[in-house]
């Protein structure tokens, strides 16, 4: 918006700024339930980062959030404000779900090409008609992607209880997946190399995300693809008259950022409950939202605001224990205060510091 | 299916619509003036709490609105101060404020009354009650007319009334008044509307403060008239298929009331019938139902039954030429 300002100040004061402003008012809030804002962030901290226990749940919703604030960014590069990573991160995890129920795996680097190509395609295939529409028929794709994330609930919701269901359970999830498709834990690939840590839901899906998230700097950054994606995004006009193709470039941009969507299955599905249950996306396609908004769409940026998304949500859980007044909905308020500040309001920021230097430079 | 069950289907409607009618409007005021409005959720939600909350506490019904308002006008101006005053991106503003009420209402509700974000179940007196219209059930048994004065025109509370109200009155301020003539203008073309010398700002805060107070009414309709307290969460979805309703309607308001009476009555029948057996398609499940309206409004978005064409300068922030 402002070209003037230097490449630090973009990337790294105003974000910042951003995130001391979120942070200081939900300190306020903190204040208002009659809690002190220091200790629960000492608290947090020490929830989330204190223990190889902590560390490793921190780190495993952060994988999370890698694959979910990619999918968001892929899709923000091109000019696309997908809010359906939600749905499309269902459908991710029934790909998965589908796949490694499919057949006895005897292996789980057998199972694990299958899956990623499971959950990548109905990934995609959920965000290919907001996609399609949009580009042909200029329905706006926000609003298409919020429907299709209720769509895609409805039909989660109808294929655990009626088709997928174990007969006999109540419980509203698939059959437990064959062992042989259990990814393998962190503590066990730490063990290989002699590493002692404790056990949680980390897993190698980790390793894949930060591979995801180098694959998506190589597209955007370095293909022919990602260099019309960011052109198309930058503007749209000029874009077209250079001859990119605007319906090539929003249906690729959405396949690839419903597929990455999808990507979240292997860590919780695949990797951790071993099963598809209910919802089990719960809310973390929207963290996608605020993580691709504070890593300003920037792969390094997605990975560093994955792991303080992970931090609140491990830390928040913590803290909820040893402070019964602030529950774990903290995490959503903090959520919100970082969309708001960080996109929303980001002019509340920007524009005073453009002015500093402005004057300064004029000065 | 007889008379009775088809009027009071026809009144389950009326009552569950109703919710959806009042956010449909506030979001047809602020989209009509230029400003993207997704959250109709958050402020729906945040306004049930308040209501809730403040009905339980004082035990009046109207402190409760007040109180309810009050609450959804804060958000609509948070909303108001990112996308006109400081240009902000008006959807991830709206995103923004769904969560913010999401976790606030949770986090206070369980902070004030410790019942897991539960209020206090309401007494009668801190509610809105129906109002049984005179006569209703001396003439029901006239034929027809009776069953319908006493299931559909009489017995829902006085909100339901409002909102209905606010259907003609949205008309007259949108296509009768001067303020109407210059909110279509300025969510069309603001410059023409700034070049005639007419407050561009003033124009779009009006809207969105309006929308604040429809949807504030909404909320308490659902904590304080639909249900006696507020639960976590209690809008499930609401503000989306007012939304919904919203591109349905092509941002009218008399169609307006048609599709959020059309979606009342297919949750209406989704909570009486729970699995609906259509001749020569089998069983349809209620899932289904649950979907149909967010499936429609894509329908509708894709252009196949006539195009949805939402105002021209919706979602882009006015500046003013230097």
């Amino acid at each position: 918006m402002n070209p003037a300002l230097p490449r630090w100040v973009d990337l790294a004061l105003i974000p910042l700024l951003n995130l001391a402003l979120a942070f200081f008012v939900a300190g306020l809030v903190v204040l208002v339930i009659g809690e002190n804002p220091i200790e629960a962030m000492r608290l947090l901290l020490v929830g989330s980062l204190g223990s190889s226990y902590g560390i490793g749940y921190t780190l495993y919703y952060a994988t999370t959030f890698v694959f979910t604030g990619l999918s968001v960014a892929i899709a923000y590069h091109a000019g696309l404000f997908n809010i359906g990573s939600e749905g499309q991160a269902q459908l991710g995890g029934l790909g998965v779900a589908l796949v490694c129920l499919a057949v006895p795996w005897p292996a789980w680097w057998i199972a694990l090409p299958v899956a990623i190509l499971g959950a990548g395609i109905l990934g995609a295939a959920w965000a290919f008609v907001p996609g399609y529409l949009q580009a042909k028929r200029g329905s706006h794709v926000v609003i298409t992607t919020i429907m299709f994330n209720f769509i895609a609930s409805a039909l989660l919701v109808y294929l655990l209880v009626n088709v997928l269901k174990v007969p006999g359970s109540m419980a509203p999830e698939t059959a437990g997946f064959p062992p042989g498709t259990f990814l393998p834990t962190m503590q066990e690939i730490l063990a290989l190399v002699g590493l002692k840590v404790s056990k949680t839901p980390l897993n190698l899906s980790a390793l894949l995300a930060l591979l995801a998230a180098f694959l998506t700097w190589v597209l955007i950054w370095r293909t022919r693809l990602g260099y019309e994606m960011r052109a198309f995004g930058h503007s749209e006009p000029a874009a077209v008259y250079a001859g990119i193709d605007p319906v090539r470039i929003t249906v690729t941009a959405m396949l690839l950022s419903g597929a990455m969507a999808g990507m979240m299955g292997l860590n919780v599905v695949m990797g951790f409950q071993h099963r598809l249950v209910l919802d089990y996306v719960a809310g973390a396609g929207f963290v996608g939202i605020a993580v691709a908004l504070m890593g300003r769409s920037h792969p390094a940026g997605v990975v560093l605001a994955a792991i303080l998304f992970g931090i609140l949500y491990q830390g928040g859980a913590e803290l909820a224990f040893d402070m019964p007044a602030i529950s774990r909905d903290m995490i959503v308020v903090i959520q919100a205060l970082v969309i708001l500040f960080t996109g929303a309001l980001e002019n509340l920021v920007r524009l005073p510091v453009a002015w500093l230097f402005r004057r300064r430079r004029t000065a | 299916m007889d008379l009775e069950a088809i009027l009071q289907l026809a009144g389950a409607s009326l009552r569950l619509g109703t919710p959806l009618l009042l956010a449909c409007l506030a979001g047809l005021f602020s989209e009509r003036a230029g400003i993207f409005d997704i959250g109709l959720e958050g402020k729906m939600l945040a306004a049930a709490f308040a209501a809730g909350a403040f009905a339980a506490v004082t035990g009046s019904a109207w402190v409760g609105l007040l109180a309810g308002i009050a609450a959804s006008v804060v958000l609509a101006l948070v909303h108001g101060l990112a996308s006109i005053t400081l240009k902000g991106n008006q959807l991830i503003s709206g995103v923004a404020i769904n969560f913010l009420a999401s976790g606030l209402t949770a986090l206070i509700g369980q902070n004030w009354f410790g019942m897991g974000g539960q209020t206090p179940q309401l007494r009668p007196g801190a509610r809105f009650l129906d109002l049984a219209w005179p006569l209703a059930d001396a003439l029901a048994a006239v034929p027809v007319a009776g069953p319908i004065y006493r299931h559909v025109i009489s017995g829902h509370n006085i909100l339901v009334y409002a909102a209905l109200a606010a259907v003609p009155l949205t008309w007259w301020v949108l296509y009768r008044t001067r303020f109407g003539l210059r909110l279509r203008a300025v969510g069309e073309n603001p410059a023409a509307v700034d070049t005639a010398g007419v407050s561009v700002v003033r124009l779009r805060y009006g809207a969105v403060v309006i929308a604040g107070v429809l949807c504030g009414i909404a909320g308490a309709y659902l904590s304080t008239a639909m249900a006696a307290g507020f639960n976590r969460e209690m809008t499930a979805g609401k503000g989306f298929i007012a939304l919904a309703a919203l591109i349905f309607a092509k941002w009218r308001p008399w169609p307006a009331l048609g599709a959020c009476l059309l979606f009342g009555l297919l949750e209406a029948v989704g909570i009486r019938y729970q699995a609906i057996t259509l001749p020569g398609l089998g069983v349809v499940p209620v899932q289904f139902m649950q979907a149909l309206p967010y499936i429609l409004t894509v329908v509708i978005l894709a252009g196949f039954v006539g195009k949805a064409i939402p105002p021209k300068a919706g979602g882009r922030p006015y500046a003013k030429e230097r």
